[in-house]
């Protein structure tokens, strides 16, 4: 069991790949801050968005160890996003139609 | 472990192993559905924030000027290490490395420490400069700058206790995984009552030395049977003695995901 599945139980992740995924948040937190510093007007929002769900999905997949889990935990993440991504577009709606 | 059980009397003894019902990927399932109940309650202080932000557009970007960039960033930096140093353990633990598995659990608790004292720090500052909710200073400022630090100290207020509660159950995990001998075999051959009788139990090693024997088995003895005390170590490890800290780990990263948002939202849209 040296890698790969041990017996019915979690996949195991070598050092080497999780401190590479840590040197990778890093990264991207130095691009987040330094981009910040630069006026991109709406952009900028998204950008920073877009490095944080980055960092989230590195954070999921590896750290988590989302990515070796079985479709049902997958699929129940799915369901809980777009469940969020429901409630924020409906809010939405209703602020930006309401007025 | 070496220890056989000898029945003097040469009957083949069954040996039962206690039967064990673990269902890992079940006990994971159940923490991941808890997880997502917190998703969806920072979820909707997040959609609070939107809403709020999308209406003071101006104001959110003039009070996040106040918020120190130099220390949220630390804290960035703290929050994804101990993310890491987390994650190490449970690989540590999964190769049977129990000791450094206890070394990284502890110094995820002293990041969790580190982030909370700057925390504190940071409040404390604000706090003394009269911002703080319902405080008369705040309240002079105009009503987006006011919702920013409403949703500031609910967002990260909420957050910390996350750390908090994430750190104690991490000491626990620290204290269990340090203590372990976890799983206890007990065999118990089923005729033991025929063939023992008036036999001498004994341990023996693999060439058939006796290393322990003990006294004869006459009328008085009711039970037979051998306890096999198991400590997790390379070759013995099993699901069974790392799903908690799995557990406790994935509790730690999603305080941490929760964290790379609140950073950017924050600190970052000045």
């Amino acid at each position: 069991m040296a890698h790969g599945h041990s017996e019915k139980g979690g996949h195991i992740v070598s050092y080497g790949t999780f401190i590479g995924v840590w040197l990778a948040l890093l990264m991207l937190t130095a691009l987040t801050v330094a981009v910040s510093g630069v006026d991109l007007k709406r952009l900028s929002v998204l950008t920073a968005l877009a490095v944080a769900c980055i960092k989230t999905s590195l954070v999921l997949g590896i750290f988590m160890h989302l990515k070796y889990e079985d479709r049902i935990f997958k699929v129940m993440f799915l369901v809980v996003v777009v469940t969020l991504a429901i409630f924020i577009g409906l809010t939405f709606t209703d602020t930006t139609l309401a007025r | 472990m070496s220890q056989t059980a000898t029945p003097g009397a040469g009957g083949q003894a069954v040996l039962r192993e206690a039967e064990h019902h673990f269902d890992y990927t079940g006990r994971k399932l159940g923490m991941w559905l808890f997880l997502f109940t917190e998703l969806l309650l920072f979820g909707g202080l997040f959609i609070a924030y939107a809403i709020y932000r999308h209406v003071n557009f101006a104001d959110f970007h003039v009070a996040a000027k106040d918020l120190d960039l130099v220390l949220g960033t630390i804290n960035t930096v703290i929050l994804l290490t101990s993310s890491l140093t987390m994650a190490l353990s449970i690989t540590a633990m999964q190769k049977g490395n129990r000791k450094l598995a206890v070394w990284l659990v502890v110094l995820t608790v002293l990041c969790g420490l580190a982030f909370l004292f700057i925390k504190y720090f940071e409040w404390t500052a604000k706090i003394s400069h009269g911002i703080y909710p319902a405080s008369p200073e705040l309240m002079k400022l105009p009503p987006g700058e006011v919702r920013f630090f409403g949703l500031y100290y609910a967002m990260t207020g909420l957050h910390g206790l996350h750390v908090l509660i994430g750190m104690i159950l991490l000491i626990v995990m620290a204290v269990v995984i340090a203590r372990k001998p976890s799983r206890v075999h007990s065999f118990r051959p089923d005729d033991a009552d025929e063939t023992m009788a008036g036999a001498r139990p004994a341990i023996v090693d693999g060439d058939g030395k006796p290393l322990w024997k003990g006294g004869i088995i006459d009328e008085n003895v009711e039970q037979v049977s051998v306890v096999v005390r198991l400590k997790p170590g390379p070759h013995t490890i099993q699901p069974s003695d790392y799903v908690s800290l799995e557990n406790a780990g994935l509790y730690w990263h999603l305080v941490d995901i929760i964290w790379i948002f609140l950073f950017p939202l924050f600190y970052l849209i000045t």
